[in-house]
This record gives structure tokens, C-alpha cells and sequence, in this order.
């Protein structure tokens, strides 16, 4: 790769790098829970980013689909739909961010000095394939991997299920469409045909 | 100016960190909890998405999709959960989740 092609790659990756970190950092002080969530959001849409720059294309978009599309606009949705005091459990905030600087400042340190060294691996080529992610991820996703697939899919039903099973209630008071009552009404039931006779009607 | 795998991996190792420290913040509030869960699976996906590209092996990739899969879930259970325990407490603070004394 040339020099100009690798100056762009950092830059951008610093660019990335530095909104992710920033977004991450609002979702968890914002004082507005929408605005954490937006925050949420941006930072889903840096990591795409990032994704794209390590050639991860099929993922990143993937990111944008399922996490902005689906997951941050459900917590946008609970949190807008709520009415929940967030004062009040925003209260004991400071008691809790000593701890939380000790712990995470301790945790960043660690993980940082053991993460941030030359790395050098054993890179195997595989041989450029020439195909795009996306093809290199269909043709193992659906052969190797398909099991694995399926039970994913097992995992999003049991998660749909759970969802419907717990959010759903019956209210009294609230009128309902019966289907079956709808259905099984027969004609006999509800139409009668009275014999008027003439000059007698109502 | 060659960014290598130890770049991604700090940036990642400080993305999880801000989730931790989040749970530790907002110790009351469960959906920002739940938020910070998401961004501790966010940067395990980077570690994994940057370790495929590095060694050129697209197993991490395919586990990071899984990974996403499980995090969907997990949010939409959790959110649901939530929900559920808003309508009868009429709160979302975690402390108040003492029914069983545990």
C-alpha cells in the first residue's frame, strides 16, 4: 500500500476511534437518557466505520442494520415510552464514580499495557481469493458454519417468543375482536326474516 | 503510519472499559445498563472483527455476527423484562428488585 493510502487509513482510523470513544463515554454520563441513546447510536455507526477499515464491509453494515435499525431503537422506544424518574436514579451518581474511576482506571491500565504491544503474528494468507466479504462470509456461513446458523436462528425465536410472552397482557375494560366468535356466526343466529303484511307495518 | 492490530485492540480494551465503568455508574439504572452491556459487546466484536482481519481468517468475522445475533436477543429480552417490571413496581431502579431477598 502506498504512503499516501496508509496516512489516510490512520487518519481515518483515528478519527473513528476517537468519535467511538467520545459516544461511548457520553452513553454512559449523559444527564438525558435519549441522549444517551443517541449517543448509542453514533457509537454503533464509528464502529461500522472501524469495521469497514479492517475490510469487515458485510458486518458493518450488518452493525447498522441490527444494532441502529433494531436494537438502539428499541431502547429509544423504552426509554421515550416509560415514564420513569430518571432524577431520582440519577441520585448517588458521585458516591458511585470514585469507585467507578478506581475500577475502570485500573481495568484500562491492565488491559492496555497487555494489549497494546507489537504484535506479530503469524499471519497465514490464505491466498487472495479475490471475492468480496460478503461472498467469503456466504460461502463459509452456509457450509461450515450452517448448524451454527440455525441455531441462531433458534436463538432469535426463543428471544421473540420471550419478548411477545412477557410484554403481552390482557386488560379488562378493552374491547376485544373475538376470531372464533367472528367466524362461527351462521346466519340463522343473527338475520330473522318476519312475514309484514300489508298496510300493517310500523 | 501503519495502524496495526495493537491500535484496535487498545481501542477496544477502552471502549470495554467505558462499559464497565458505565455499570459502575449508573448502578441504579437499568437501561443504561443494559446500554453499557451492549457497548462491552461492541468492543468484544472489534477484538474479534480485528484478530480475522489480521490473521485472515474469517472465523472471527462469522463469530462476531453471532455475537450480534446474541446481543439482539439479549436486548430484546432485557427491554422486555424491563418493561414487565416498570408496569408492576412502577420503577426501574435495580435496589428495588429485592423481592426475593436475595
Amino acid at each position: 500500500m502506498s504512503e499516501d493510502a496508509n496516512m489516510l487509513t490512520a487518519i481515518a482510523f483515528y478519527v473513528f476511534s476517537a468519535v467511538l470513544l467520545g459516544a461511548g463515554f457520553m452513553t454512559i454520563t449523559a444527564r438525558n437518557p435519549v441522549h444517551a441513546v443517541l449517543s448509542l447510536i453514533l457509537a454503533f455507526f464509528t464502529a461500522a466505520g472501524l469495521f469497514v477499515l479492517l475490510g469487515a464491509e458485510f458486518l458493518a453494515m450488518l452493525l447498522v442494520v441490527v444494532y441502529v435499525g433494531a436494537v438502539a431503537v428499541l431502547f429509544l422506544f423504552v426509554v421515550m415510552m416509560l415514564d420513569i424518574d430518571f432524577v431520582k436514579l440519577r441520585r448517588g451518581m458521585q458516591q458511585y464514580m470514585l469507585l467507578g474511576f478506581a475500577v475502570g482506571g485500573i481495568l484500562a491500565l491492565e488491559l492496555v499495557l497487555i494489549v497494546a504491544q507489537h504484535w506479530s503474528l503469524a499471519v497465514v494468507k490464505a491466498g487472495a481469493s479475490g471475492v468480496s466479504n460478503t461472498v467469503a462470509i456466504g460461502r463459509v456461513l452456509y457450509t461450515d458454519y450452517v448448524l451454527d446458523f440455525q441455531t441462531a436462528g433458534l436463538v432469535l425465536l426463543t428471544a421473540m417468543i420471550g419478548a411477545i410472552v412477557l410484554t403481552l397482557r390482557r386488560r379488562s375494560g378493552v374491547k376485544h375482536q373475538s376470531g372464533w366468535r367472528q367466524v362461527s356466526r351462521e346466519p340463522a343466529d343473527c338475520v330473522e326474516t318476519v312475514d309484514i303484511r300489508p298496510g300493517e307495518g310500523a | 503510519m501503519i495502524i496495526g492490530l495493537g491500535h484496535y485492540l487498545t481501542v477496544a480494551a477502552l471502549l470495554f472499559t467505558l462499559g464497565v465503568f458505565g455499570i459502575f455508574l449508573n448502578r441504579k439504572n437499568l437501561i443504561v445498563i443494559l446500554m453499557s452491556i451492549e457497548l462491552i459487546l461492541l468492543a468484544v466484536n472489534l477484538n474479534f472483527v480485528a484478530f480475522s482481519h489480521f490473521l485472515d481468517d474469517l472465523t472471527g468475522q462469522i463469530f462476531a455476527m453471532f455475537i450480534l445475533t446474541v446481543a439482539a436477543a439479549e436486548a430484546a429480552i432485557g427491554l422486555a423484562i424491563l418493561v414487565v417490571y416498570f408496569r408492576n413496581r412502577r420503577t426501574v431502579e435495580v435496589d428495588d428488585a429485592n423481592l426475593l431477598k436475595g
